[in-house]
């Protein structure tokens, strides 16, 4: 039996993530080890930010769900489920069909078993990952950045949120993945802007020739727009004529790009810094934490470390396999919400599409 | 025939009053595909639609590229917002409700060009293009098919 320092036995919880592409099934102890961490994505992993194109059907998520979680109780050397703890699953936000295969499973397993569930919202399971992988304390920043979400949240406790900024169209990731496309630099798109930028050698040079919006840059809120930037990059690749422009011109429009998201994002980082303090004026060295697979590109965490330092918050980002969906962090929330002694949820609860942080409790 | 309607610079007053007037006319059983380039105004367009139909200008409409698809409720019926850019093979439109939505709610259907054989019967085609030397600008074209072949945004150039 795994046990603790002390001769107890480590709490065991297992979490399963399904709500979009991925299918992850993890075990997590309260000592904050990771006994089996298991994900399979339908898409190939480096397309994970590109055009291309999952199978996204529940099916996928059912033909491999039972397969995952059978090894990670081989990998974490459990031989049955009665001896884990809990069991924690996304019940939302997310793609219904998916979240419905996870949680199915893990009220099987629960109820089976006779264990307290927890359902789970998938961006809580970001918002906390931080704790877990980083020993973050609360209340804390969190910059949540992906595929699909772009929002700053003051993350109080567990189950107390406060979401001070959202995007008003496109999430980050997302602008990434259609500038990429857009520049014709194929998969995955974030990465391949971030290399195509790093090729360019005269930053200022760059932003002159290839002037492209900075939305919401100076507005005195927390909110992002990369609609309009998406389109302004289209403008661009029409004017010089997608098939005429070299690779130099390439990395510089790349470049632009980045340097333009990168100011946004220190901008509204900067309010919501300013919104934290108003209310925890006292607090010494915060942490400002970012999650989500644009945690991923190395000019926007520069960006991010230089707007904590100037603040006198600490800059964090979790492992990047931590920062993109993968069942640890489920897992993590639900054992959060274990030591809390927050109550389990009933068997029948219900999944949800729709589920805003806030809501939470 | 079809209801062929070719409505050219538009700025964005224009194309706000024409997802107004979309909105009101459509009913259970109603698809709308549009075509158009990245970036040529999709998704803001069906934004403008929802928020209409919804009566918020400010509810919470995000681009459905990650989730493939976002519903609403609305008096009208439930309103679903595909976007099927990310899907490799049409058959995958199935699992993410596509029959249901096509039967008994309102569809609005961004990259149709993936639906393949799934395309339906009863749809508003609208193909949103750039104005050349004019980023602000757009015009839309429309044509209906089936029960939608009489579709009319009236009201527009009057």
């Amino acid at each position: 039996m795994v046990q603790n320092k002390n001769g107890k036995a480590k709490m065991k919880v297992l979490g399963i993530e399904s709500s979009c592409d991925e299918t992850a099934v993890a075990i997590v102890t309260d000592t904050k080890e990771i006994l089996a961490n298991l994900i399979f994505s339908q898409v190939d992993e480096h397309a994970l930010y590109g055009g291309v194109v999952p199978e996204v059907a529940a099916r996928s998520h059912m033909k491999h769900i039972t397969a995952l979680t059978k090894q990670a109780m081989l990998d974490a050397n459990i031989t049955d489920f009665s001896e884990l703890d809990a069991v924690a699953v996304t019940a939302g936000p997310g793609l219904i069909g998916g979240v419905m295969v996870g949680a199915m499973m893990a009220k099987a397993i629960a109820a089976v078993h006779g264990l307290p569930i927890y359902a789970i919202n998938h961006l809580e399971g970001h918002a906390l990952m931080a704790r877990m992988s980083n020993d973050v304390a609360f209340p804390y920043l969190l910059l949540l950045a992906s595929g699909g979400h772009s929002q700053i949240i003051i993350v109080h406790d567990i189950g107390q949120y406060t979401c001070l900024g959202t995007t008003k169209d496109d999430a980050m990731g997302e602008c990434f993945d259609k500038t990429a496309k857009l520049i014709g630099l194929g998969y995955p798109g974030g990465v391949m802007v971030e290399k195509m930028a790093a090729k360019c050698s005269d930053i200022d040079t760059a932003i002159k020739e290839f002037i492209l919006p900075k939305p919401m840059l100076g507005r005195d809120n927390c909110d992002f727009s990369f609609s309009g930037l998406k389109t302004a990059v289209r403008r661009q690749v029409e004017i010089k004529q997608i098939e005429n422009m070299s690779d130099e011109e390439k990395s510089m429009l790349c470049a632009s790009f980045q340097h333009s998201v990168n100011l946004v994002v220190k901008d509204r980082l900067k309010n919501a810094i300013i919104q934290f303090r108003k209310i925890f004026p006292n607090m010494d060295s915060p942490s400002l934490v970012v999650s989500g697979g644009v945690a991923a590109n190395k000019t926007l965490r520069q960006g991010l470390k230089e707007v904590a330092t100037e603040h006198d918050f600490q800059f964090t980002a979790p492992p990047i396999e931590l920062c993109t969906d993968n069942g640890v962090m489920i897992a993590w929330a639900g054992m959060e919400r274990l030591l809390a002694k927050k109550p389990a949820d009933k068997l029948d609860f219900a999944v949800v599409p729709r589920w805003p942080l806030e809501s939470v409790v | 025939m079809s209801i062929k309607q070719h409505l050219i610079n538009l700025n964005e007053i224009d194309m706000q009053s024409i997802a107004t007037q979309c909105g009101k006319l459509l009913q259970k059983g109603d698809a709308i595909l549009f075509y158009g380039d990245l970036g040529a105004g999709k998704t803001t367009f069906i934004r403008m639609l929802i928020r209409s139909m919804l009566e918020d200008d400010e509810a919470d409409v995000p681009s459905p590229t990650f989730t493939l698809v976002q519903q609403y409720d609305t008096k009208q019926g439930e309103v679903w917002h595909f976007d099927l850019y990310r899907l490799s093979n049409p058959d995958e439109v199935i699992e993410i409700g596509f029959d249901e939505a096509i039967n008994s709610g309102i569809s609005l259907i961004e990259w149709p060009e993936r639906l393949g054989g799934y395309l339906p019967k009863n749809r508003l085609d609208c193909y949103i293009d750039f104005i050349a030397g004019d980023d602000d600008m757009r015009s839309l074209r429309f044509e209906g098919h089936g029960s939608l072949e009489h579709f009319n945004i009236r009201g527009l150039n009057e």
